[in-house]
């Protein structure tokens, strides 16, 4: 096996065993991202003379005794969180070359574990969007097949997981944006209850959904890189203060005696053929390990897509209202009086995707339009909520597809938005709901990756990652790896 | 015909805390060069999320309940959207429809008129940064951005301008009292803006509300009042129609000026801030700020009447500032013996308000503390320096910082109450002064003055006049 094709976990063992340094192994990382980057372009930004000196200094922490799952592990983290010394564009032009006068809480928690960060990997702008196509450099390619979207909007992590140019990553999700872009790349990624991990330097999209979370090759992994980061943090108000819980502990102890429930709902026309035969399958396994398999109703699914488009870009246009093109990233420094500033910096700095989701919040927010549609949004989220909480009763936790389909091709969607919304019908409910899900592998249809999700409660991390390890070490679709 | 004027005001007061509203940067505006006191936080870095400073939240509670206002178990915060150069978020974190305090009232007098005055919320937000302008360019001082401020607004219960500055006087007393905010309109400290209409006397229906901003001093809040209150009633009886603006006030040509129209007004498109949790104000919380409500100005003013007896009129002038008042009882508890609190009130609002007003500094600051004044005081009763020698040890005090006994002993100004050497003096004068010791003795009584007068010219004032007239009535009786 090649040093680049490591898990975080056999990584970790290697280098607590001396068998390599953390060096070897951020050398080999670097190595596979200059052999097949040009082809998949997960990331904007390698900081190579960086992570190496990081593995160096990790070398160091172990020789002198230091140990930590972390430490010394190749790490590649999405462009919406921030760094200090390293570029943070949020994959715009607005924020071209913007360097942070900050870590994320999340960033400085792995450096004092003693993490090497590679760089930033590729979002859609600000993490409006389901491909990867609209951030502003470049489009990521679906490491299994080149010509399709890795998904998105944390498409650059997960490409970069499946191909190898990372040990494993850090991505966000405010509807979709780990687990989708994990379920067409054929990795894992877990999505936090909201409030487990600080929100504090990760650039908002929609403040209220927002959560950071692992893309790793597999489920232990992203137990391991969720431990680091989870916790409680005074600097965001929004965080919960509780004790994060060992994950990786209980993570073998079965689906023995577990109800998995079935939302009827989500099993509608348009859905793939194979998604659903995989998910099918799936079930039968669990079933076979133990779990018991009951159908449960989530009647207010159809809602789910239009609540989350009103109020993440009602949220998204506040958060975004501070790029004016005054204080940093893009300016138009042409205008001729304030307003044109502002108006030349925005329409050039933003690309048509925020552009259109800041009007669409503008709208929802506006006098006479607050009512009808962001009211009656939050009311319908609490709805939603409502119906997980039901749902939550009757089994232990949900298992959905992540997408409808499998990875489409590039240009394919990008120019029907509505169509593209679409494929985060599975996920975004969870963000609203606030409650924590993970997306793993589960078969192949025609070469791609077909994804699914597990679904449970608030807090209740380490019980779905049981349920995804059971499913994972039954099967061995987490160890295909793409031709590239 | 008559009008009506109705005008309700809105006061901002920059908050005091140690740091700002969101973030750990020193809420410290003074002495600090331009953006010094700025973190990722109130410069709306991305990524950034705010942190309610709980302090600023108390001093908003504490001021609500100051006012009387209702303190509901449920507030939050939301977001105030507008682009500014001052604003770096691209909106303001504010408070909408649920505010930290309702519903309350402020008694005020106005020209010996009691009148409440209604307060409709107070509420907390940030402030924003401080744009200069100069040179052609705007520059910005991210200071002040976050720096937590609050709001607090009227009903429309005020009439005129004398209201208004009746009413903004009593509430930066209380800000002041509270110790919440310095309540200087200069510094900017605090600010007002006044929404002011007015109707023909009987109408049912209030005339069209115009908006004054850029009041920056109390001054300019009275004349801006009354110069747009007589401007809309010249309209009104011109046949013409109040046009709903908001105007600014001149201050070098005394007049208000139309700064914009309030038609097709901008949408703030107000919704919850989504970073920050509701705020609960528990019964528990409440009572722990509520414990810290100090004596107010009114109940000051009625106890320093009742129980010290002095004056109504004195009592009111020592309690407008609360570090009068309190220096005046540090004072008082200071006085052993007879020296009664309205001498000791004469002294503060006399002459040592004479020497602050000439040197420009306030109490605080005063070199003769309390017990200083006290202990000059206790002379004078004690016999031991007459009123007029103690007028100028105060001066001297005051000019040098030394105790009443050290300036009365070094400068020999005790008074001489000795009856040897005051007879010794007397003889030589009644020698010097022939014919009024004999007019005296012919019974015209008056004289006396005169004589005492001539024995404190001789002890530069410091004999002791009442002992002087007894010796010189004894000595005038024994020589007839």
């Amino acid at each position: 096996m090649e040093l680049h094709e490591l898990t975080i976990r056999q990584a970790h063992e290697l280098l607590v065993g001396r068998e390599i340094s953390s060096v070897d192994l951020t050398a080999a990382v670097l190595a596979r991202i200059r052999a097949v980057e040009d082809r998949v372009k997960a990331y904007i930004h390698v900081s190579a003379d960086s992570a190496l000196a990081s593995a160096a200094e990790a070398d160091r922490r172990r020789a002198a005794g230091e140990d930590h799952p972390l430490l010394g592990i190749p790490l590649a983290i999405k462009d919406v969180i921030v760094t200090q010394g390293i570029p943070t564009t949020c994959g715009s032009k607005m924020l071209q070359g913007f360097m942070p006068p900050y870590d994320s809480m999340v960033v400085s928690r792995l450096r004092r574990a003693g993490a090497v960060i590679l760089g930033k990997t590729n979002t859609d702008e600000f993490a409006m969007g389901s491909t990867t196509e609209n951030s502003r450099f470049h489009t990521t390619h679906n490491p299994w097949d080149l010509s399709r979207v890795p998904g998105g909007s944390s498409g650059g992590s997960a490409a970069a997981v499946a191909s190898d140019e990372c040990i494993g990553s850090l991505g966000s999700d405010t509807g979709g944006s780990i687990r989708q872009p994990a379920g067409f790349c054929g990795v894992a990624g877990l999505k936090p209850t909201y409030g487990r991990v600080s929100r504090n330097g990760l650039v908002a999209f929609a403040s209220s959904l927002d959560q950071i979370g692992p893309i790793c090759k597999q489920v232990a992994d992203c137990a391991m890189l969720f431990e680091t980061i989870a916790g409680y943090d005074s600097k965001d108000s929004t965080s919960v203060d509780l004790p994060v819980p060992d994950c990786l502990g209980g993570i073998a102890d079965g689906v023995r005696g577990l109800r998995l429930g079935v939302p009827k709902e989500y099993f509608v026309d348009g859905m793939q053929p194979e998604v659903n035969q995989a998910i099918q399958k799936a079930l039968k396994v669990w079933e076979s390990l133990g779990a018991e398999i009951v159908e449960v109703s989530m009647p207010h699914t159809e809602y789910c897509l239009s609540v989350y488009y009103l109020l993440a870009t009602a949220e998204a246009s506040a958060n975004l209202a501070r790029f004016d093109g005054i204080r940093y990233g893009y300016s138009d420094h042409h205008a001729e009086s304030l307003w044109d500033g502002y108006t030349a910096s925005r329409t050039e700095g933003f690309g048509a995707e925020v552009k259109r989701r800041i009007m669409l919040g503008t709208y929802a927010l506006s006098a006479g339009y607050y009512d009808a549609y962001y009211l009656k949004a939050q009311k319908v989220r609490t709805l939603i909520k409502q119906d997980y909480d039901r749902a939550l009763e009757q089994c232990d936790a949900l298992i959905t597809p992540t997408s409808p389909t499998t990875a489409y091709g590039i240009g394919e969607k990008v120019n029907d938005p509505l169509e593209m919304y679409l494929s985060d019908i599975y996920t975004l409910s969870l963000n609203l709901a606030g409650l924590c899900g993970i997306a793993i592998p589960c078969g192949f249809a025609a070469g791609l990756p077909i994804g699914l999700q597990i679904q449970g409660n608030a807090f209740a991390e380490a019980e779905i990652m049981r349920v995804a390890y059971a499913y994972e070490q039954a099967t061995e679709w987490h160890l295909a790896h793409p031709t590239l | 015909m008559e009008y009506v004027a109705t005008i309700g005001m809105e006061v901002h007061a920059q908050i005091l805390t140690q740091t700002k509203m969101f973030c750990g940067c020193p809420n410290e505006l003074t002495s600090a060069a331009p953006n010094t006191h700025t973190c990722p936080v109130c410069l709306g870095m991305p990524g950034v999320l705010p942190v309610i400073n709980r302090v600023a939240v108390e001093a908003t509670v504490l001021t609500g309940m100051a006012l009387n206002c209702t303190i509901p178990s449920f507030s939050k915060f939301d977001r105030k959207n507008y682009h500014y150069p001052d604003l770096p978020k691209g909106y303001q974190i504010s408070q909408y429809d649920l505010p930290l305090c309702t519903s309350g009232h402020l008694d005020v007098t106005v020209e010996g008129d009691a009148r409440r005055i209604g307060i409709r919320r107070v509420h907390l937000e940030e402030d924003t940064a401080r744009l200069v302008h100069q040179g052609g360019v705007s520059l910005v001082d991210f200071n002040r951005s976050g720096v937590p401020l609050m709001e607090i607004v009227t009903e429309a219960d005020l009439h005129s301008a004398e209201d208004a500055y009746a009413y903004l006087s009593k509430l930066r007393q209380i800000l002041r009292y509270l110790g919440v905010s310095t309540g200087n309109m200069e510094d900017g400290a605090m600010r007002c803006e006044a929404n002011i209409s007015v109707r023909p006397e009987g109408a049912e229906v209030l005339g069209t509300k115009v908006e004054v901003k850029n009041l920056n001093s109390f001054r300019s809040v009275r004349m801006a009042i009354a110069y747009e209150i007589e401007r809309q009633i010249a309209v009104l009886e011109q046949g013409g129609r109040v046009q709903q603006v908001t105007m600014g006030w001149d201050e070098t040509n005394h007049r208000t000026l139309f700064q914009r129209s309030k038609e097709g007004a901008e949408d703030y498109r107000y919704f919850p801030e989504p970073d920050l949790p509701p705020i609960e104000v528990d019964e528990e919380w409440r009572a722990g700020i509520r414990c810290r409500l100090p004596e107010l100005p009114d109940e000051k003013e009625e106890r320093f009447t009742q129980s010290y007896g002095i004056r109504e009129a004195d009592a009111a002038l020592l309690t407008q500032d609360l570090q009068v008042a309190n220096y005046f009882e540090a004072a008082c508890a200071a006085c052993e013996g007879p020296t009664s609190p309205q001498t000791v009130a004469n002294w503060v609002l006399g002459d040592l308000y004479r020497l602050l007003g000439a040197s420009g500094s306030d109490i605080q600051a005063c070199p003769v503390r309390p017990e200083g004044l006290a202990s000059l005081l206790a002379l004078v009763e004690s016999g031991k320096i007459n009123g007029t020698t103690a007028k100028d040890v105060l001066n001297e005090m005051f000019a040098s910082g030394r105790s009443a006994e050290e300036i009365v002993k070094n400068k020999g100004l005790a008074q001489i109450s000795d009856e040897d050497t005051l007879t010794e003096i007397v003889l030589s004068v009644l020698d010097q002064n022939p014919g009024p010791a004999q007019q005296y003795r012919e019974g015209k009584l008056q004289v006396l003055g005169f004589l005492v007068g001539q024995v404190m010219r001789q002890t530069r004032g410091q004999a002791n006049a009442q002992a002087v007239a007894e010796i010189i009535k004894t000595e005038l009786a024994r020589q007839s």
